[in-house]
């Protein structure tokens, strides 16, 4: 049988197979195995030990919290955002969604840079803030704020693609029947567009828990009152307690695990595909 | 609804316009807008002087030739490794093919700090993989090596799915049509392959260098942090924060942001270039 | 010019082809004709050498070529979604196969840039070698896959449903174009189509394919008047069926007499104009089959519930086991 003319011939095809999971063994799937790894080096006893520190069960606690906060919020924008621009016509559509992307290109450590300029102890609103007895940096609020800056455009970027391929047909013709706009939304556009809600949403909360950099300048770094899952692996990592870390770290892993899973479920059941800037 | 938004935009029959439309761009005025034009605000109030000695130091000019030049060179490798995995994914097909497409976005999923322990522990002289490269005479961790690789693993993906759907959409027709033209496999991929995915690869290079310029929390464990040497930008601005150098940290962010929308503004306008070419 | 002997071709467990045998001579423009799965577009990617058949043998002008890769056999072949290559300019997608040119077969940058322009003006998209093929309409585009497949001077044109991708009105216009450039440039050309108004249109030669298997060859006008099969009689042109004892009677809805004493009656549920005739539908007495009739329009149009007595007066008779015999009727 000779060969396809657009096809490679089964050598070159084998190296190349062999390139990319060599590569991709190296560099993502080694620094995989290698958290839990280290994590039950010394087995499963110290592994559980670490996670059971009240210092431990704060960040987690934190964690839960702060993606609790911040992911509904951008939830709720992103369909609202969605709806203005895939619904509408208006002129600088463009730059509004350019401006919703924006935190995307923003370095973390910038991303919380700006809030403690803005609420921090010499920041803009930093005396006003002290005079109220008001603490948004090195506190939760801090976090949250910083936490949805980075996750701003999540949502949002899955579900304009979307709804802008399913057009506005199905809710013209809700409204035509009579549906009032919380009708048209509740039954018709909100079941068109679940799954690509909760793949955003999904995305979202990957980040919101694993964020570290923003999170990091804006926390202040107190045990048991505002360190964060991420937070907490660096701190101990730098204390040394690399099982401790790993032990955390573990977590985190096993939670971008379950987001890669269901992520490839619903791509693959729904045929939704995120773009490639996160 | 006022007489003058109607104007401003097209009537439809759909309502919620004003709502959506009112509460996207009051948060995000109130979260975004505001937040990053407050950078701004601080920068220029420092005056050209201040900002020229703070903002181009020695050594934020080392941090800066540090993280562009990580940045680029991961960029670089992730744009042949990129091209090599997406081609794997887009054209063959081999058991676990699904499992490796969703390795490929680990990067986006796992929390940096822990890619960036994890890493650390692979490139230490006792690592998996530094124990092979300490008799060599390779030092990875707590150089620049180390932050090129932890680069890497930040932008893979970028290159990935950038290439990945342009590369399935572009068809064997077009292959089938060079070939039957009398080209060989190798003048097919340098003359019509190449530079229909280009545009693509160049995106999701610039994605992942403007992504590896900003990267922090998979860097600073194995990049070692010494001033001059190792110490990334994004790095010296928490140490200027941990001292109170409010000034140097915002002038350093402002020339960060800078650099990254000016490269992320160029991919536009060459994307831009290419639509309008590819007349789409 | 081009002999195909025994093309076999297995898709996994699907046959594709069965034993194909087909010669072409010099200067013929044929069609392959079928429904979709019928093979037609895999037999013409063999000729091309963008598949290779499982047994059989391809000769290209005496020369056997059944194992030779596609870009050795300097066949043209425009895709029927012209597959331009969309980041080089016009001209460049025109000259790209002189282009790719090796060794002593190189030309120089000038002269390729001057047979591009000359076949451009041959297609009459003189002025538009600058242009993108994303800045094109879609007749202007197929008509540049058209001169990019014509600068290698290939020693025949194949094409995959050259018109498919285009609106009625182009397509036409097209048509005619490339029957007179076939003529003009004395190609040898062979176009897959599904379309049997294009097929009788343009080919000296039909092809009705089905199933992977070839129904008949001949030229349009013995494959419209005189199927040699059910499948032809019935997928060129329009067909009406009457059932007879060990087969089926075809006629076309034109070929009939209207007369008192038919010896078939229709009981007309439906009249329309059909260009120059009437056409009436409706159900035969007795057999309740459902036929069309074409009727004269200088006479009245038949009315709604009218009785149409005919016979036909010329028509096919296949018998159940594929023979069948054929003329006019006594």
């Amino acid at each position: 049988m000779s060969q396809q003319p657009t096809s490679e011939s089964p050598l070159a095809r084998a190296a190349l197979i062999t390139v990319a999971l060599t590569f991709l063994g190296f560099f993502l799937l080694l620094p995989l195995l290698a958290v839990f790894s280290e994590a039950l080096r010394q087995g499963a006893g110290p592994f559980l030990d670490a996670l059971h520190t009240p210092d431990a069960l704060a960040a987690i606690r934190l964690t839960l919290i702060i993606a609790a906060i911040s992911v509904p919020l951008n939830m709720v924008f992103g369909v609202a955002a969605s709806w203005a621009i895939t619904k509408f016509q208006f002129p600088g559509k463009a730059l509004l969604i350019t401006l919703i992307d924006l935190p995307f290109s923003v370095s973390p450590v910038v991303s919380g840079l700006i809030f403690v300029l803005l609420f921090g102890a010499n920041g803009l609103f930093g005396a006003w803030l002290a005079e109220h007895d008001l603490k948004i940096i090195f506190a939760v609020p801090g976090i949250v704020l910083a936490t949805v800056f980075i996750t701003f455009p999540f949502v949002a970027r899955e579900l304009i693609p979307l709804m802008l391929e399913q057009g506005k047909d199905d809710e013209e013709a809700a409204i035509s029947l009579g549906a009032t706009g919380w009708q048209t939304f509740w039954h018709v556009t909100l079941p068109n567009i679940r799954w690509g809600l909760l793949y955003g949403v999904l995305l979202c909360n990957a980040r919101a828990m694993g964020e570290f950099g923003a999170v990091s300048v804006v926390s202040g770094h107190i045990r048991g009152e505002t360190n964060t899952m991420p937070l907490h692996v660096e701190i101990l990592y730098n204390e040394y307690d690399f099982v401790g870390a790993f032990a955390v770290a573990s977590l985190l892993a096993l939670l971008a695990l379950v987001t890669l899973v269901a992520k490839t479920v619903l791509e693959w059941r729904f045929g939704l595909h995120a773009g490639a800037r996160h | 609804m006022s007489a003058r938004s109607t104007r401003w935009r097209q009537p439809s029959v759909l309502p919620g316009f004003g709502l959506s439309f009112g509460f996207t761009l009051a948060w995000l005025t109130l979260i975004v807008l505001i937040p990053l034009a407050t950078i701004f605000l601080k920068a220029a109030g420092l005056g050209w002087s201040e900002f020229l000695a703070v903002g181009f130091s020695p050594r934020a000019m080392a941090a800066y030739q540090l993280s562009f030049g990580t940045a680029a060179a991961a960029g670089l490798v992730n744009a042949v490794f990129g091209l090599i995995v997406a081609w794997v994914l887009v054209r063959f097909d081999f058991t676990g093919k699904q499992v490796v497409s969703a390795l490929v976005d680990l990067p986006f999923a796992l929390p940096t700090a822990v890619a960036g322990i994890a890493l650390t522990a692979l490139y230490t002289p006792e690592g998996w993989i530094g124990q092979f490269l300490e008799p060599l005479g390779i030092k990875v961790a707590f150089t620049w090596i180390g932050i090129t690789i932890a680069l890497v693993f930040i932008g893979l993906p970028f290159v990935v799915r950038s290439v990945e759907p342009v590369l399935a959409d572009l068809g064997r027709e077009v292959e089938e049509a060079a070939a039957t033209l009398g080209a060989t496999r190798w003048q097919t991929f340098t003359r019509v392959i190449f530079p229909a995915i280009g545009p693509a690869l160049l995106t999701g290079f610039a994605l992942a260098f403007a992504r590896g310029v900003g990267e922090y929390g998979s860097v600073i464990f194995i990049s070692g942090n010494m001033p001059g040497r190792t110490e990334i930008a994004p790095l010296l601005i928490v140490t200027q924060l941990e001292q109170y150098a409010y000034a140097g940290a915002t002038a350093i962010a402002v020339v960060m942001m800078l650099a990254s929308f000016a490269v992320l503004l160029l991919i536009n306008l060459i994307q831009a270039a290419s639509r309008w070419r590819m007349g789409a | 010019m081009i002999h195909l002997r025994g093309i076999t071709k297995q898709f996994g467990d699907y046959p594709a082809l069965h034993g194909i045998d087909l010669d072409v001579a010099p200067g013929e423009f044929i069609a392959l004709l079928g429904p979709s799965g019928s093979g037609k577009t895999t037999l013409l990617r063999i000729i091309a050498g963008l598949e290779f058949q499982d047994s059989g043998t391809v000769l290209l002008g005496g020369e056997d070529v059944s194992r030779t890769p596609v870009a050795d056999r300097h066949v043209g072949f425009v895709f029927q979604h012209y597959a331009l290559f969309r980041h080089m300019t016009v001209a460049d997608n025109v000259a790209f196969g002189l282009s790719v040119r090796r060794g002593k077969h190189r030309i120089a940058k000038a002269a390729r840039q001057a047979r591009a322009e000359e076949l451009l003006r041959l297609v009459q998209l003189e002025g538009l070698g600058s242009r993108y093929p994303g800045q094109l309409s879609g007749g202007q585009r197929q008509r540049v896959a058209l001169a990019r497949a014509l600068a290698i001077e290939p020693r025949l044109l194949l094409l995959d449903e050259p018109f498919g991708a285009l609106d009625a009105k182009v397509r036409k216009d097209l048509r005619r174009w490339l029957r007179d450039l076939h003529k003009a440039m004395g190609l040898t050309s062979i176009f897959v189509t599904h379309d049997q108004e294009e097929a009788l249109e343009l080919a000296d030669r039909v092809v009705v394919m089905s199933q992977g298997r070839i129904e008949q060859i001949g030229a349009p006008d013995a494959v419209y008047m005189n199927p040699e099969t059910p499948f032809v009689s019935h997928f060129v042109g329009e067909t009406n069926r009457l059932p007879a004892s060990g087969g089926e009677i075809h006629f076309r809805p034109h070929e009939i007499t209207v007369t008192p004493d038919g010896s078939e009656a229709v009981l007309v549920d439906n009249v329309f104009r059909k260009g120059a005739v009437w056409r009436a539908e409706g159900l035969l007495e007795g057999s309740g089959q459902f036929v069309e009739l074409d009727l004269p329009s200088s006479q009245d149009a038949p009315r709604l519930g009218q009785t149409i007595r005919f016979n036909p007066h010329r028509a096919r008779m296949f018998n159940a086991d594929g023979d069948h015999t054929q003329g006019d009727l006594p």
